[in-house]
């Protein structure tokens, strides 16, 4: 009971703990939005040759000419009743068209990383056990080499693959070709609004799509989650209680799993945070390069037109979305180990 | 035993022969030092001159690497490139290096509050998505080599902090340093005579890993066309213009300066690597 | 030929690394009889610890059995150690408790774990062994504590944890392997109680692994004395002690210090106690951020040529006492005085250009971790030499730094030597070279020998008495050993949670201790009573709540 209490309040800890960070955030992108080139109010002004006047008003209507504290606090009141002002190139409310993006990029980065578990665990288990051997040779062989793909490299390369030359997937351009008809919205995830639909067509056709850029961003963090779990896997099973277990004549099987994988969860839990985090800057190349209608190439368009709204109404995501990736890390490291939830 | 020609060799050359990969990595990281500082003398033709009528020639023997859409030599390009590519990565990592280390020992050596302060931030720093953040710098700053630079830099910063950091605060309470303080050496003294050196290895192989993501950051940022733009001559420009004639079949204008980027990344990884194991066998993973 | 119930026989065990090899044990031969308790006594890389692992097949990867034969009852195990015995049948206790038991379960399920592996019982009758088993080596409050993790223990209570493991099956062999390393004396002792009684009330035969002939010497039947892999003599405690044949062990015994009563100390009376003391501390006092209070209202004096002993167990805030007084650390309260000048109000940070700074100097513990490993000796001594004594061109320098270290009897070849190059015992000499090289008043010994083996152990006690005769220093000899602190000083304070429970001369805190804390110090120093042996055995008692 007073453990659930401890925990509960660790949670509570580290929620409150993570409120610098996003001020932090949301300070860098207030300040950021001053530097960047150009004047917004010249942007909203009615042509190129409005006067002096037109931009001067424009500005007042804004707050432009005020203090920065008060315009800080503008700001900070306009994040918290999700006003993150308008695009300029979809003319849309920023807040309104992260929505309607934001599940196309979770979907392709959700998929990635269970993607790239469902490979490296197993690998880096293998490589753990066999440590030194030829197989843990050509498994940290293989990683290197996939660390040092760029995944817009790889990404290029699997399409012209598997694309150009065997045809074996769709046209790589979007999450589904647009002569498909769309499930009902439920999820925002087409995996799954299809399955919950009943199109199994459908369904084909969606994962066809998200295979490539997929596998692309899991390739490019097979590495760090592969090695993470052979090195924190061999420290385990060199440590001094593994000898104590097979000392007391304990069965293997009981010693890998309750003894060494176990106590080896906690690293590679700090490892999958940091790779979602390296995962959600590797969206914005992914996303480019196959088109996808995510959040990030949603950011990069209006990058390049200079509409800057949108740039950093992503940037605050990211960071929130970072956030809270790294409190659900915290909590499962509570519950993995029970030496942080003491403190 | 030691075998007899073990005895003479030095030890790296001793660690070279167990490990060649690492050895050839060295080379390799050599080597493209070499044609990287040699770039505008052995190039067969200028990167920026285009020859139209030759467009779009696959590899053969007056291009060995091709020419693009405006007849421009990919060979050129792709070692123009790596001159700009392994010029951006050396200054931002040598930047960061720089301040973060002096940072982060004064930090790890002092303690204190300032001290955990500036470990929260690092941390936070390190596991934001820090491409993301480079993309918001260069933006804001402007496409330009020299914020291309600090960009990478400032992403750079934390890790050396963080290294340097932890490295000195494993080191602060052991008797050594304290034996330092008896010696009647003052507190500058012992970070900068003391604890330096014995950091610097740590810090070498930092570098040397960093030096591999500091290219590949470039080069994601240019191919989004941040920072670097055409005609520049740049890996990640090269291949970003590349892309649009994968689909037609020609795949030279993507292959050479991407594997080309690769390869680089490859031997600073291996280089670290090897480094690291040289330093510390334990270590390894 | 003998026949034990454990039986090694001319046991060869061979270490293969990438290009060479070390033979770790050579034709070991050991017997363990039926309900005996034998010692294996020896200093690091004897090979006694590969001994034990052998036995339970648990060698490491690159080691491998090359010759001999080991034998359980009438089974050869030589080759493979089955997994029915191991924990059932032969039961091995390790050193450092804490990180023995695995750190994410609790200590019931990793008891259960044990029953289960061996047994097959139901969940209430595994619950009732479990209860009981703790019970039997003194768990406290059982019923309450047994769901708690190993980390929310004292080493003393996980090292209960772990001979309750080992004795879960009721094996017939115990193997323990310096099963009192890293714990407080007084834990040393229950724990070492504790598996004294278990051993013989259960008919279990023990072999007990261990550096400490003395603490061998007062709880086995029979020792022996192994050296670079092989046995060099074996036999009875008391044939050992009254007429050791072999020439280490003779070396072993004389370095022994729990052995014989240290002769008490010469040195002591020509100091005369009306002089200006030296040093004076009086009222220190030090929190931790933390808010561990670490040193408590602590006062005391030390007169010129004096040496006092701090006796501490870990934890008693000794060490910070020490780093207080060689003014490492600012403390919070009180006054730290030096020859009748108050130094206590210079900060930490800017010491290093007081002028009592080359007058108070400290020997750490670690010697090795106390040297810069990028320096060579030379360097690592004269650092002082340049910073704080008169300034002296390159070759007064190495003369200074060489003679330094021919007064700690190091040779000069091997001031050229990095740290790494050096063994503990030469690393204990730079250490002592570095500290005198700039003629200190007062020297402070942080545990100078606790990292050392026994024989350089007694060489560099030898070396501190006699610098100190010639030089006529002050020591401040911090240690948990009491039988140490009685060879070197004059006087003694016993530090028990940062506050000082008894002060005096070292004869008389020993003849007559006045606090209950000392009383139980000296009870728990391992003697070696030939006569009286099983006598104070049978009658071992333990400490709770260790």
């Amino acid at each position: 009971m007073s453990m659930m209490q401890t925990f509960r309040r660790r949670i509570g800890a580290r929620a409150l703990a993570s409120l610098p960070a996003l001020l932090g955030v949301i300070v860098f992108t207030f300040v950021l939005m001053r530097v960047l080139p150009g004047d917004p109010a010249v942007y909203f002004a009615s042509g190129p040759n409005a006067g002096q006047a037109e931009i001067d008003g424009l500005r007042h209507k804004m707050g432009l000419d005020r203090p920065m504290p008060i315009q800080l606090a503008h700001y900070v009141a306009g994040i918290m009743t999700g006003d993150l002002g308008n695009s300029l190139t979809t003319g849309q409310p920023v807040m309104h068209d992260i929505q309607a993006r934001l599940p196309a990029s979770l979907e392709l980065t959700l998929t990635a990383l269970g993607l790239s578990l469902l490979l490296s665990l197993p690998l880096g288990i293998v490589s753990a056990w066999y440590a030194n051997s030829r197989w843990d040779q050509c498994i940290r062989t293989l990683c290197t080499i996939c660390f040092c793909i760029p995944p817009f490299v790889s990404a290029i390369f699997l399409i012209y693959v598997f694309y150009y030359i065997f045809g074996l997937v769709p046209d790589p351009t979007g999450r589904i070709n647009i002569f498909t008809p769309l499930p009902h919205d439920i999820t925002g995830f087409l995996l799954v609004d299809f399955l919950l639909t009943g199109d199994p067509a459908g369904w084909r056709e969606a994962a066809g799509q998200l295979l490539l850029p997929a596998v692309t961003m899991a390739l490019f963090v097979l590495s760090p989650l592969t090695r993470m779990t052979r090195a924190s896997l061999l420290t385990v099973m060199n440590s001094d209680f593994i000898r104590t277990a097979r000392a007391m004549g304990l069965p293997t099987w009981r010693i890998v799993t309750v003894y060494a994988l176990r106590n080896a969860l906690s690293p590679i839990l700090t490892t999958i945070g940091i790779v979602f985090s390296t995962m959600l800057g590797a969206n914005v190349l992914v996303e480019k390069v196959f088109s996808w209608p995510g959040v990030a190439s949603y950011a990069l368009d209006a990058l390049v037109a200079s509409d800057y709204a949108p740039v950093q109404g992503f940037i605050l995501l990211m960071a929130i979305l970072f956030i809270m990736v790294n409190l659900l890390v915290d909590i499962l490291q509570g519950l993995v180990d029970p030496r942080v939830s003491m403190e | 035993m030691p075998s007899l020609t073990a005895r003479w060799m030095s030890p790296a050359a001793r660690f070279f022969s167990h490990s060649p990969t690492t050895g050839i990595a060295a080379g390799a990281t050599l080597m493209l030092a070499f044609l990287a500082l040699t770039a505008p003398w052995i190039s067969p033709y200028d990167p920026l001159a285009s020859d139209v009528p030759h467009a779009l020639q696959a590899p053969g023997p007056h291009h060995w690497f091709g020419t693009d859409e405006l007849g421009r030599d990919v060979l050129s390009r792709v070692l123009a490139a790596g001159r700009l590519d392994l010029a951006i990565a050396v200054s931002a990592v040598g930047l960061s290096l720089a301040a973060g280390v002096t940072v982060g020992c004064f930090c790890g050596y002092l303690g204190g509050r300032l001290d955990r302060l500036v470990g929260r931030v690092v941390d936070v720093l390190t596991a934001f998505p820090l491409f993301v953040l480079a993309m918001a710098l260069v933006a804001a700053l402007g496409n330009s080599v020299e914020n291309l630079i600090y960009a990478t830099a400032i992403i750079n910063f934390p890790f050396y902090i963080r290294v340097a950091r932890a490295e000195v605060a494993a080191r602060r309470h052991l008797g050594w340093v304290e034996a330092a303080h008896l010696s009647g050496n003052s507190t500058p003294r012992i970070v900068i005579s003391f604890l330096l050196p014995n950091i610097l290895p740590t810090v070498a192989i930092q570098a040397s890993l960093n030096l591999g993501w500091a290219i590949l950051n470039a080069a994601g940022l240019s191919f989004l066309g941040l920072g670097i733009t055409v005609p520049t001559p740049e890996w990640g420009v090269m291949v970003a213009n590349g892309a649009h004639f994968m689909s037609s079949g020609r795949w030279w204008l993507v292959l050479f300066p991407g594997s080309v980027l690769m390869l680089t990344i490859l031997c600073f990884n291996l280089l670290g690597d090897g480094l690291r194991d040289l330093l510390d066998p334990r270590t390894r993973t | 030929m003998m026949r034990g119930i454990l039986d090694i026989d001319a046991l060869n065990v061979r270490f293969t690394g990438r290009n060479s090899h070390f033979d770790a044990l050579r034709g070991v031969s050991l017997s363990l009889e039926q309900g005996r308790i034998l010692g294996v006594v020896g200093e690091s890389g004897s090979g006694k610890s590969v001994t034990g692992l052998s036995v339970m097949g648990l060698l490491p990867q690159q080691a491998s059995i090359t010759g001999g034969r080991i034998r359980f009852r009438d089974q050869d195990i030589t080759a493979r150690t089955p997994r029915h015995l191991r924990g059932a049948s032969i039961a091995m206790v390790f050193q450092n408790p804490h990180a023995a038991l695995n750190p994410t379960r609790r200590i019931c399920d990793q008891l259960s774990d044990v029953i289960q592996a061996h047994e097959s019982l139901d969940r209430g009758a595994i619950r009732q062994r479990v209860i009981h088993l703790l019970e039997s080596v003194n768990f406290p409050d059982v019923s309450r504590r047994m769901g708690v993790y190993p980390h929310e223990l004292s080493g003393g209570l996980c090292q209960r944890v772990m001979i309750a493991m080992a004795i879960a099956c009721s094996p017939s062999v115990i193997i323990a392997d310096e099963p009192t390393t890293g714990l407080d004396v007084l834990t040393q002792k229950a724990v070492m109680d504790l598996l004294f009684r278990l051993s013989r009330e259960r008919a279990m035969s023990m072999m007990l692994i261990t550096h400490d002939l003395g603490l061998a010497a007062q709880y086995c039947d029979s020792i022996a004395v192994m050296q670079k892999g092989t046995v060099v003599e074996s036999g009875s405690p008391a044939n050992i002690f009254s007429n050791p044949q072999h020439a280490y062990t003779q070396r072993l015994i004389e370095a022994c210090t729990t052995m014989h009563p240290a002769q008490p100390h010469p040195a002591g009376k020509t100091t005369s106690r009306k002089r200006r003391p030296l040093l004076e501390v009086s009222n220190l006092r030090k929190r931790y951020a933390n808010g561990h209070l670490a040193v408590d209202d602590v006062s005391f004096t030390i007169a010129p040529g004096e040496s006092l002993g701090l006796i501490g167990e870990s934890g008693s805030g000794k060490s910070t006492l020490s780093r207080l007084v060689g003014r490492l650390l600012d403390p919070d309260d009180g006054a730290i005085s030096f020859e009748g000048r108050s130094i206590g109000t210079i900060g930490a940070h800017d010491f290093f250009r007081a002028e009592q700074r080359p007058h108070i100097q400290l020997v750490f513990q670690d010697a090795a971790g106390s040297l810069n490993p990028r320096f060579t000796a030379f360097d690592s001594i004269a650092d002082p030499v340049r910073r704080l004594g008169p300034a002296r061109d390159p070759g007064a320098l190495r003369h200074h730094v060489e003679k330094c270290a021919a007064d700690v009897g190091l040779a000069p070849a091997l001031l050229d030597r990095y740290p790494h190059q050096l063994s503990g015992g030469q690393c204990a000499r730079v250490g002592i070279a570095r500290a005198i090289s700039v003629d200190p008043k007062l020297l402070i010994l942080d545990e100078p020998t606790a990292a050392l083996d026994v024989l350089a152990q007694s060489e560099i006690l030898a070396l501190l008495e006699r610098l100190r005769r010639e030089k006529g220093m002050s020591y401040l000899f911090v240690s948990h050993d009491l039988h140490i602190v009685r060879m070197i000083c004059d006087r003694m304070v016993i530090l028990q949670n940062g506050k000082i429970v008894e002060t005096g001369n070292c004869e008389e805190v020993f003849q007559n201790p006045r606090a209950p804390y000392t009383a139980q110090l000296l009870a728990a120093i391992p003697h070696f009573r030939p006569a009286s042996q099983e006598a104070a055995a049978a009658t071992g008692t333990e400490f709770a709540g260790s």
